[in-house]
């Protein structure tokens, strides 16, 4: 006995039977795609016509997003966009300092512990005219109790002046970049970078292994997949020690979890060769909904945090170069090994120097050791240019490419840190389809928001916050940003065999959509509306979950 | 109960490949009774000699004379948190950073906690290799930057060097990081008096004779009288005057005040009191001999007409 559920329209990704009406399943997988009397010569079965009105896709694969997006919802969202929460609910963005404050202070008063931490997330001053955001007007909230708010970059927090009390750093003195300085000679509550957040923001309930671990958030992350057709997401810079698995582990193997979730380790604390033996250790406990085994390691910074590693002639303010956080020995040897071992790895890279870098390490690396179909994969390479995605092709490698970015940050870019031209070449997905490399494109959740309908978006229209159409020339078809979203993202985790298009033998997994991403008008692709998922064959409504 | 004195960190940088671990070993083999808390940007490379272990304990290696090592990975914040609640609480902190950091950017992180004090950065650069690798295209300004910011370079290596590159060596490496003194070294055999300093400030009786290959010397010279203080640690720290560090508790202008020299960066902070011996200072030396007349000079120089 098996299923046949009949649908408005299925499209498949296959190119050999692009679109359908009917799709089989039988023991969590696809038995079959096509019409009706194809599917029925597979014997019995029952007709689910839940779907006849809705739209088919793969399940949709976010290839860049962290689990923290769902921990993050335990704080309160201090956003200047609407935002869905894993509830379904879509919370206002706040258009000004005032709206935010009074968000908080709502929290606030909820909050009965006078000693517990009130958090809030996703702050992002750049829209309010550059006004700060810090002790002064946190303390309008609350003077007794710690607050901490994470802003939307994750390389700030700001506080209130409690939470520098605790942190001991309510002293004059201090020199620290990262640490401005009001008029009194005390920090004015914003802190910049790991070293100045830290010491405060664990008294406001910003710790970062904890949140790894945080089994309430990865449930909550999976159930914001399913309002999002996400069926397979990444958790791509996790520490993954062992209690962390094993909970990571039960959760996404109880009978109703929603989602596939694909961990990697990040680079941290390991040898190279410690690091590769890791990961294939990981790599042996996958489970189906829990897959290990990947690397993630790091070459540089941000862009908008001038922690990138940029080429001549660098930042448009004539702001030092950026920071590498690995060494190209370091870098060789780690592809060198996870070659040898048959690992993947995917690496960070902001800045076009340091997408050179590991174009140069990973071409060193392939010149000692083979490594067959290795898929590396450089995550936002968000400078790439086209000579640098010819090398990518060359070398066998993919690409994830970050054009949520260029709507919430273009505009900055445009103005301040890089200038108009290399602005609208960035996330530059055109060149990289054309050069031939395997692309797929993300959201960096909690970044900016999971949503692979957003993100093809916003590669399809480049338009930026301000309206500004940022690099028309780079901009994509809506046929391409589709299967970058499925199939694209799927390649560079080595899972398209099994995942990413409709066809038989492959998983299960259906984004289940109210609209159709191809006929509705290309500047509203984001509006499409999602009514859920199929994961390995099990239904799971939006409405429901 | 009065807080504890702030723990002095050493930052150790340099790039991948020039002998830190190679220098923090020694350290450790010659702490002289300091208990010394190593951290470590990861236990990966395992920096501390095998033999030196005592054990381990997560993320925490005890190592021979009750000194323990640490690794901090991304969180330098927390690891050094944890070290200072340590009992007994270190001596000194020694931070190994790794190849890549720039080792002002770690120390201006040390002083976020109030438990701390800066040292000193000590870069350490291959003789042979610092050059070029200054002109690589991907790490060159890197290596320039961790230069620059130098309280002392360590040129290591020193013996695989014939006497004109090492001279030559020398020279770039002093323009390359102006503000520091840059002691040779072979395996990193230089006196933990003149990395970490003399053991506690005021404390004037120094071993002379340290089993140390290089040549070094240290001396310490009293000073009974007010000083311009200021001026007396300008001087010292001056290229002419040699010295790697000098450190002393004396009177200043206006009540006793804490002098500070490491390579050529001085600093001058009020202190408690003045040791009832009397005020002074230790001068030390590596590489050439003390110009202990050229120091008199200098205290002779600063010292305040009677008022």
């Amino acid at each position: 006995m098996f299923t046949i559920y009949p649908a408005r329209r299925i499209l498949t990704m296959n190119p050999a039977r692009p679109e359908a009406t009917h799709v089989a399943v039988r023991d969590g997988r696809v038995l079959g795609v096509g019409d009706l009397a194809e599917l029925q010569v597979w014997g019995a079965h029952r007709i689910d016509d839940r779907f006849a009105d809705l739209m088919l896709l793969p399940g949709l694969v976010e290839g860049h997003s962290h689990i923290s997006e769902g921990v993050f919802w335990q704080s309160v969202y201090c956003g200047f966009f609407d935002r869905m929460d894993p509830d379904g609910k879509v919370w206002a963005g706040l258009p000004t300092i005032d709206a935010i404050l009074a968000r908080l202070a709502e929290a606030e008063t909820a909050l009965a512990d006078p000693a517990l931490p009130l958090s809030g997330w996703s702050l992002d001053p750049i829209y309010y005219g550059d006004r700060r955001i810090g002790r002064a007007e946190l303390d309008r909230v609350s003077t007794d109790r710690p607050i901490g708010i994470m802003h939307a970059s994750g390389h700030i927090l700001s506080v209130n002046t409690r939470a520098l009390e605790l942190a001991g750093l309510l002293r004059p003195g201090l020199n620290h970049p990262g640490i401005p300085l009001g008029a009194d000679g005390l920090p004015t509550g914003e802190l910049k970078g790991p070293e100045a957040m830290m010491p405060a923001g664990r008294h406001c309930g910003f710790d970062r292994e904890k949140q790894a671990g945080d089994e309430r958030g990865l449930r909550q992350f999976a159930r914001l997949c399913v309002r999002r057709g996400v069926t397979t997401a990444t958790d791509l810079a996790n520490l993954l020690p062992d209690d962390a698995v094993d909970m990571m582990l039960r959760v996404t193997g109880e009978a109703a979890f929603p989602a596939r979730i694909v961990s990697f380790r990040r680079n941290y604390g390991l040898s190279m060769a410690d690091l590769v033996a890791r990961a294939a250790a990981l790599r042996a406990r996958s489970s189906d909904r829990l897959r290990l085994g990947g690397v993630k390691l790091f070459a540089d910074g941000s862009i908008q945090g001038f922690s990138a590693r940029l080429r001549w002639p660098g930042y448009l303010g004539g702001q030092p170069n950026g920071l590498w956080y690995i060494a190209p020995e370091q870098l060789t040897e780690a592809y060198e090994r996870a070659l040898a071992a048959g690992i993947l790895v995917h690496t960070h890279t902001n800045g076009d120097e340091a997408t050179d870098l590991a174009l140069d390490c990973l071409e060193a690396a392939l010149r000692r050791q083979a490594g067959p179909d290795h898929r590396f994969t450089l995550q936002h390479c968000q400078l790439g240019d086209p000579a640098q995605f010819r090398r990518m092709k060359a070398l066998g490698m993919c690409v994830n490419l970050f054009p949520n970015h260029h709507f919430y940050w273009g505009d900055q870019h445009y103005e301040t840190t890089l200038g108009p031209e290399r602005a609208e070449r960035m996330n530059a997905c055109a060149s990289a389809l054309a050069a031939g490399v395997p692309m797929a494109m993300h959201s960096d959740a909690p970044v900016t928001p999971l949503g692979p309908l957003f993100t093809a978006w916003c590669a399809v229209n480049r338009r930026t916050a301000s309206g500004r159409i940022l690099g028309a020339a780079e901009r994509i078809g809506v046929a391409d940003a589709l299967r970058a979203i499925t199939l694209g993202a799927a390649y560079t985790l080595h899972l398209d065999g099994e995942l990413g298009s409709i066809a038989c033998g492959k998983r299960a997994d259906f984004a289940v959509l109210e609209d159709d991403p191809t006929t509705i008008a290309p500047e509203n692709l984001k509006d499409v509306r999602v009514w859920g998922t199929v994961q390995g064959g099990r239904v799971f409504a939006a409405a429901d979950i | 109960m009065a807080a504890a004195p702030a723990l002095p960190v050493t930052v150790i940088g340099g790039y991948l490949g020039a002998g830190k671990t190679t220098l923090v070993n020694h350290l450790l083999r010659h702490a002289g009774g300091r208990r010394l808390a190593v951290l470590v940007n990861d236990f990966g490379a395992l920096p501390i000699d095998a033999d030196l272990i005592e054990g381990a304990d997560g993320a925490v290696l005890a190592i021979a004379g009750g000194c323990v090592c640490c690794a901090y990975g991304s969180d330098l914040i927390e690891g050094l948190e944890a070290m200072a609640a340590r009992r007994p609480r270190p001596d000194h902190v020694i931070v190994e950073t790794s190849g890549v950091a720039l080792p002002d950017a770690v120390a201006q992180s040390v002083q976020l906690l109030a438990s701390y004090r800066r040292d000193a950065i000590i870069v350490v650069a291959d003789i042979e290799t610092t050059a070029r690798q200054a002109d690589d295209r991907y790490m060159g300004d890197t290596i320039r930057r961790q230069l620059a910011a130098a309280d002392i370079v360590v040129a290591s290596k020193a013996d695989l060097a014939g006497e004109d590159t090492l001279a030559a060596a020398q020279e770039w490496l002093a323009g390359a990081a102006p503000h520091a003194a840059v002691l040779p070294a072979v395996r990193g055999a230089l006196p933990p008096e003149a990395l970490l300093g003399p053991p506690a400030t005021g404390r004037l009786l120094l071993s002379r004779q340290a089993p140390h290959d290089a040549a070094w010397s240290s001396q310490a010279f009293a000073i009974d009288r007010p000083v311009d203080a200021e001026r007396l640690a300008a001087r010292l720290a001056e290229p002419a005057m040699g010295l790697v560090r000098a450190k002393g508790v004396l009177a200043g202008r206006a009540g006793p005040v804490a002098l500070q020299v490491v390579g050529r960066r001085w600093e001058v902070t009020p202190a408690a009191d003045t040791p009832a011996a009397g005020g002074g200072l230790v001068a030390i030396a590596v590489g050439a001999p003390l110009r202990s007349d050229a120091i008199h000079a200098a205290i002779a120089e600063a010292t305040l007409a009677e008022a």
